[in-house]
């Protein structure tokens, strides 16, 4: 049970993380990565938590997981070709100021 | 023939044929268009048999147990009166766009066009009638990643750092609410709405649930302070995906937000309500400002976007004591904001298409030369001020009644202060658009089906203002509102 | 060009006041501290599906519980996120087209690719056929095909014929295509969506789990390509 809340916790810990530098980051690279570890925050509290019961793992957040990160890929890999195609057009990868 | 066409199955086509022709758009790129066309005038008719179907065969509510394994081991899906309301927002809504892209987009763009636009539309359909959580979670993203692409469409820089912003922000949101279902999820072992009314307390990890759900929503929505990405995303998106914006995908995630609301987390928080009326009223009144400071069109438009969001909003503390006649005011609002806030961005993009600018102040000589459109967007913008006799009004008019109903004078004052700078604004370009002036510069072309389509749309926002009690009733809010008492 | 903005990101790469950033750091303190309390709350307790999911496997056709639950019993969810990844495709090939270097491999990564794709494959036919009755599946057999896309690319394969078009664009649709033909026939034959017949389940999870193997695979790499391949823009035309 306290492999549990570790792994919960460390997964509240990653999502925490991953927000701020999401904020506070400038460079988009960065931002989408920061993206990248929240999912992975967000995963890991569902599976930490699918091992609570006696029976054994629960399968259906497993599942979700599962979904979760075919959405989590292709989110990214629309992001990171946005960011490319932006820096070629302005010159910098960030987003502008005004 | 009566009898098979109430038998089909239009729940379902509303969600599979949009998903089937977006495939097959992409396979064959010459049949785009006639497919993505034909796609939005099925899914007219699919919805008027939902509705019929609606009422003359399931009593209200129409329940469909995917897989054939019931909640909580399968997905479920339901329409209700909340949903259809939705559904034909998005089938007006989808077809004027619809028949505007046809000429809008040059050939290269439309080929890219045609096949995300179709399963933009097959994500909404999928998200009002889903009854899972996360099966809402995966429609949102298909919706995020749609709306993102065909913002990125136009190209440039502007139009791709609109785009980044507008992703990251979604992206949020989505991982917000994801963290809110895990939450629920482990907390109740279920994802079916239904099932977790039912199992729902207010424990630390409901709240969290709430709260994250809520920001995300939040952020989807624009609402203030939250709406940071929504300006800049539609300054440089082409047309007819500003126009969808605006008047569908942001109010997919308030629709989220009200389903929750109703079911799961309204009996358990006043507060709640009442700081999503702050935020509301807070948008209103800012957006309005802020529209009346632009000088770009389409930003002025965006700005409005926001501040209109804010009066769905007000209805969360009104609800609590005087539900049916809140939500029917959320209904009429949202319906004929968006069928008027489409009609204004496609209006936007004829003048934008024509003089190659969107400077408000240099937008004379239009209604010389694009009388449809400058009446296209007169008439919407009579919706959004909410002045007879338009649906805009009859939305504005039952809300306030409610409030004065209520003795919500804080409420009230926004209410009007928000109609008076609606007016200011939108005369403000109205003034420009109706004087008549020289053309000087080459006019770019503007198609009679683009300018048709705004005006259509803009008409049927209008019309909406005629047919309240006979549209209110075919709805059949008080099922839905009945959800929330029983939950209590 | 770039050097000046990217000297500032190295000097600052955040960019905004550090008061700003220590009360954004003070509010996030607070949200981990709600959100840890939640989840401590709940390791308590011990809802969940694994009885229910359990109970009804019988009938799922496969004998491991998340191929179960991902092809089966959820499998709606399944058929949406498929159309997620083909949109995210759609989107990539929206914002422009595949910049085309000439990449001259050296000769570790030439020889390795040679190697290991075969490889590749090799066990993604496995886990895709394995995914009945032990973790493994589609998704995971695609992410193997994906990868070995990815050393092609990597080393400089481009496929260039015209004739590739076509071909291409039916293997990219072919998972989320099977998945809603398979969900209109259901529909019609059985009265509700995505409803397998019990004796076929089985032989028709495998059909599901094959084509969206190689649709996602080929979905993986086609993304790692960054943009609308050329011969494509021809054939459009």
């Amino acid at each position: 049970m306290s492999n549990v809340i570790a792994f919960a916790l460390v997964g509240v810990g990653l999502f925490c993380l991953g927000l701020y530098a999401l904020i506070v980051q400038a460079h988009l690279l960065r931002k989408i990565l920061a993206i990248n570890i929240m999912g992975s925050g967000v995963f890991m509290i569902m599976v930490a938590l699918a091992k609570r019961g006696a029976d054994g793992p629960d399968p259906v957040p497993h599942a979700m997981v599962i979904t979760g990160i075919v959405v989590a890929v292709s989110a990214t890999a629309l992001a990171l070709t946005l960011m490319l195609s932006l820096s070629a057009a302005s010159g910098s990868a960030k987003l502008s100021d005004d | 023939m009566q009898d098979m066409f109430s038998h089909i199955p239009w729940a379902l086509v509303l969600i599979l044929l949009p998903l089937l022709t977006g495939m097959t758009s992409f396979l064959w790129p010459r049949s785009a268009a006639t497919l993505g066309v034909a796609t939005a005038a099925i899914l007219v008719i699919a919805v008027a048999g939902l509705g019929w179907q609606l009422h003359y065969l399931y009593d209200g509510t129409y329940h469909h147990a995917v897989g054939g394994w019931g909640a909580p081991l399968g997905i479920a899906l339901h329409a209700d009166g909340l949903s259809l309301l939705m559904l034909t927002a998005t089938a007006l809504v989808g077809m004027g766009v619809s028949v505007y892209s046809l000429t809008y987009f040059d050939r290269e763009k439309a080929l890219r066009f045609w096949p995300i636009w179709l399963f933009l539309l097959a994500a909404l359909n999928a998200l009002f009638l889903s009854a899972d959580i996360f099966n809402l979670y995966v429609t949102l993203e298909l919706l995020g990643l749609a709306a993102v692409s065909l913002t990125a469409l136009a190209g440039g820089k502007a139009a791709l750092d609109g785009a980044m912003r507008y992703l990251l922000a979604t992206l949020l949101g989505s991982l917000c609410y994801l963290l809110g279902v895990a939450l629920l999820y482990h907390s109740y072992g279920s994802v079916d709405i239904a099932t977790l009314a039912q199992r729902v307390e207010a424990t630390p990890a409901v709240w969290s649930a709430m709260g994250l759900i809520g920001i995300g929503m939040l952020l989807k929505a624009a609402l203030f302070p939250l709406h940071f990405w929504l300006p800049r995303a539609h300054a440089s998106a082409p047309a007819p995906v500003s126009a969808v914006l605006s008047a569908l995908v942001i109010k997919a995630a308030f629709y989220i937000l009200l389903r929750l609301w109703l079911s799961l987390f309204g009996p358990l928080s006043e507060s709640g309500a009442e700081l999503l009326g702050l935020l509301g009223a807070v948008a209103i009144l800012w957006g309005s400002i802020q529209a009346l400071r632009q000088v770009r069109l389409k930003l002025l438009i965006a700005y409005s976007t926001v501040a209109q969001i804010g009066y769905l909003f007000l209805a969360f503390p009104l609800a609590a004591f005087a539900a049916l006649s809140t939500w029917n005011a959320v209904a009429y609002l949202a319906l004929s904001h968006a069928l008027a806030k489409a009609a204004m961005f496609l209006a936007a993009g004829n003048l934008l298409r024509f003089g190659g600018h969107d400077r408000i102040r240099d937008l004379g000589g239009v209604v010389q030369r694009l009388p449809l459109t400058a009446w296209a967007f007169a008439l919407a913008g009579v919706s959004i001020m909410g002045l007879p006799p338009s649906g805009g009004f009859i939305g504005k008019w039952l809300l306030l009644e409610t409030a004065l109903d209520q003795a919500r004078w804080d409420l009230v004052l926004v209410m009007m202060l928000g109609g008076l700078l609606a007016a200011a604004y939108v005369f403000k370009v109205l003034g420009y658009i109706f004087t008549e002036a020289d053309i000087s510069h080459e006019t770019g072309e503007v198609t009679k089906t683009m300018e048709w389509a705004a005006l259509s749309l803009a008409i049927a926002a209008m019309v909406l203002g005629f047919i309240a009690v006979p549209l209110l009733e075919w709805l059949g809010l008080e099922q839905v509102v009945g959800i929330s008492e029983i939950s209590q | 060009m770039q050097d000046q903005s990217e000297q500032r990101i190295i000097d600052d790469p955040t960019q905004v006041s550090p008061m700003l950033r220590l009360l954004i750091a003070l509010l996030i303190t607070l949200l981990a501290i709600g959100l840890g309390n939640a989840v401590l709350s709940l390791s308590t307790s011990t809802a969940g599906l694994t009885q229910i999911v359990n109970s009804q496997m019988a009938q799922s056709g496969v004998s491991h519980p998340v191929t179960a639950v991902l092809l089966n019993f959820r499998g709606y969810d399944t058929l949406l996120e498929m159309v997620v990844l083909l949109l995210a495709l759609l989107g990539v090939w929206a914002i422009g087209e595949a910049r085309y270097q000439e990449i001259a491999p050296g000769p570790v990564l030439d020889t390795f690719a040679r190697l290991l794709v075969p490889i590749l494959i090799l066990v993604a036919v496995y886990l895709l056929w394995v995914g009945a009755h032990a973790p493994g599946g589609a998704f995971q057999a695609g992410s193997i095909l994906g990868a070995a896309g990815v050393l092609l690319l990597l080393s400089g394969w481009r496929p260039r014929y015209p004739l590739m078009a076509l071909p291409l664009r039916m293997t990219l649709i072919l998972g989320p295509m099977m998945f809603v033909a398979i969900a209109a026939i259901t529909f019609i034959i059985e009265g509700q969506l995505l409803t397998f017949p019990v004796n076929q389940a089985g032989t028709l999870i495998l059909i599901l789990e094959t084509a969206a193997t190689l649709s996602i695979g080929i979905t993986l790499a086609a993304l790692f390509l960054g943009g609308q391949p050329q011969y494509e823009n021809e054939k459009s035309k």
